[in-house]
């Protein structure tokens, strides 16, 4: 097979990546990715083997144990796409080698891959999705689907493409310098941002209430001084200034959340954050934790409390 | 609701409960699956409202290794038919945000049958790699596929099969101060998805970031992009700062997926509580 080569074309290239957004369709708990990873190898291997000795032997070479993240699989299979191609055009690479690269990519990918898309890009994503949304905004959902699927599949192809021509050098990028700046930026916006939503979104309000003092002569609407019919709704929501000017009763009612929001704006929701992280590192599963919220709002709903 | 949409709605099922596993093009988070399931029934607007709220809920959802997240999926599915069903509009959706909830947990056990199932698909698929039959191991892994579709369309299937006026008579029995209660409920319990992606990302170099975070949030004229936007520029500013500081102790990189030494203050202080 030495003097014909066979070339894996762009198009072949694009087909595995097509094929490799399937890799955890048979997800299974003896070897993880490892259905997906063949499917995904398929359409290259068929071309580059089209002896069905080499062929059997490459399908089982690819139904290994793998796992990583789903994203970051594609530069392991780009690498193997490059040895795959040497080795079917008679280079002498081993199948260990081939196993190695892969086992050798995956853990640190998977570092890589969970908090830059799962805990940074999701959450901001879909934070500026759902808040569109909550309004009943179409474009919030629009907005996710499309941002969040150019950036997948931007990186699906690009990544795997790099990996296809750095070949084996690879491997040796991985733990180095960039990825892990790459991880540590996305921290640092990730919890920017999550500290932005807390306050905005984790929504708590106090409805005690904490005082009620009079109000002076001419702080108040004066209801009765108001001219008859529709025109005093007018007159009232003139004073009234959306808030801004004369209090539509006597009195000044301020609830505990007033104290609250005068003192640190969403401090019940940073402090009900810290109490689930604490929760969660004592190993309380999520669910109890959610379930126990759902609780507490309806008990103190119905103690007046919230 | 029609043939045609209950057909429909099936579909997005079906399309959810394979996302719900591949992770891709994310059709089985809230945000996607509501907002198909309203446009299908024609209560699009509905679907827009659940799908936001339960995604806020749903942010620090994500499958990890081996681990699988509460199923976003079943929970977005199951519980937009329910507030489609009920007519009780937009009122509805405190409802249906905590029904969504034990929904999550079901859809978590459904998933580790066809992963199990899975684990027998893969010895079929050894064999064929034996006999290179390449076409035959797609065929399984599609099935594969399938059957985590089915996951989520059958649930929906039976769902349908509930008359309206029966869901509708359910939610009746329902007190107000139990609806609004979970309404309260639903709009705290998004602090536990923030939890989580904290307790993963929490550094002692990233705290600070949190802290501005949170408190430039309180001017409420800056949008979601906007603080996007900062978060972004002070990061760049920060890595870039450093590469170029003399003595550059390049640290090795945030602890993620490191419990035992997280170089995270208040989370060791969590910890010793």
């Amino acid at each position: 097979m030495a003097d014909k080569k066979i070339k894996l074309t762009k198009a072949d290239r694009f087909n595995v990546m097509w094929h490799s957004q399937f890799l955890q369709g048979s997800w299974n708990y003896e070897r993880m990715q490892n259905g997906g990873y063949v499917y995904s190898m398929i359409p290259a291997l068929r071309k580059l083997y089209p002896n069905k000795k080499d062929l059997s032997a490459a399908l089982q070479r690819h139904l290994v144990f793998f796992n990583t993240h789903p994203y970051l699989a594609s530069p392991v299979i780009g690498v193997t796409l490059a040895l795959e191609e040497d080795k079917a055009n008679g280079v002498p690479v081993q199948d260990e080698a081939i196993q190695g690269v892969k086992v050798g990519m995956m853990g640190p990918l998977a570092g890589v891959g969970d908090p830059v898309f799962w805990y940074t890009v999701r959450p901001i994503v879909g934070a500026l999705g759902a808040s569109m949304a909550i309004q009943g905004n179409i474009l919030g959902p629009i907005l996710f689907f499309v941002i969040w699927n150019v950036i997948r599949l931007a990186f699906l192809w690009y990544t795997q493409e790099f990996g296809y021509r750095a070949g084996s050098a690879i491997t040796k990028d991985v733990s180095g310098g960039l990825l892990q700046k790459v991880t540590r930026g996305a921290s640092m916006m990730g919890m920017f941002v999550l500290g932005a939503l807390i306050e905005r979104w984790v929504i708590i309000k106090f409805t005690p209430v904490v005082s009620k003092t009079p109000i002076q002569k001419g702080g108040y609407i004066n209801w009765d001084a108001l001219p008859k019919g529709p025109r005093a709704i007018q007159q009232a929501l003139i004073q009234w200034n959306k808030g801004n000017g004369l209090s539509l009763t006597k009195f000044k009612t301020t609830t505990l959340q007033d104290n609250l929001d005068s003192l640190i704006p969403g401090l019940a929701g940073l402090l009900l954050t810290f109490l689930c992280m604490w929760l969660l590192k004592k190993k309380v599963s999520p669910i109890w934790i959610i379930i126990g919220i759902f609780v507490i709002g309806v008990l103190f709903h119905v103690w007046h409390i919230l | 609701m029609n043939a045609i949409q209950m057909i429909l709605v099936v579909l997005v099922a079906f399309l959810a409960g394979m996302e719900g596993i591949l992770d891709e093009w994310q059709f089985h988070q809230p945000l996607v699956a509501c907002t198909l399931i309203g446009l299908v029934t024609g209560h699009l607007d509905l679907g827009i409202i659940l799908g936001g709220q339960l995604q806020m809920i749903a942010l620090g959802w994500a499958n990890i290794g081996a681990a699988v997240a509460p199923d976003a999926a079943l929970a977005s599915i199951a519980s937009a038919i329910i507030l489609v069903e009920s007519g009780q509009g937009t009122k509805g959706v405190g409802t249906a945000t905590g029904i969504a909830i034990p929904l999550a947990v079901a859809g978590l056990f459904l998933t580790m049958i066809v992963r199990t199932i899975s684990t027998a698909i893969v010895h079929i698929m050894d064999a064929d790699a034996k006999k290179a039959s390449w076409r035959k191991i797609n065929m399984w892994q599609w099935i594969d596929v399938c059957l985590q579709g089915l996951r989520i369309a059958v649930p929906a299937a039976l769902l349908l099969a509930i008359p309206s006026t029966t869901v509708q008579h359910w939610l009746g029995l329902m007190p107000t101060w139990l609806a609004q209660g979970m309404s309260i409920g639903g709009a705290m319990v998004v602090a536990v998805g923030y939890a989580m992606v904290i307790n993963m990302m929490a550094s002692k170099e990233v705290w600070p970031f949190f802290a501005i975070g949170f408190a430039l949030a309180a001017i409420k004229d800056l949008t979601l992009i906007a603080l996007g936007a900062i978060g972004l520029s002070l990061a760049l500013m920060y890595l870039a700062l450093e590469s170029k500081g003399g003595n550059g102790n390049g640290k090795g990189g945030s602890s993620s997926n490191d419990n035992s030494d997280t170089g995270d203050p208040l989370g060791d202080i969590i910890d010793d509580y």
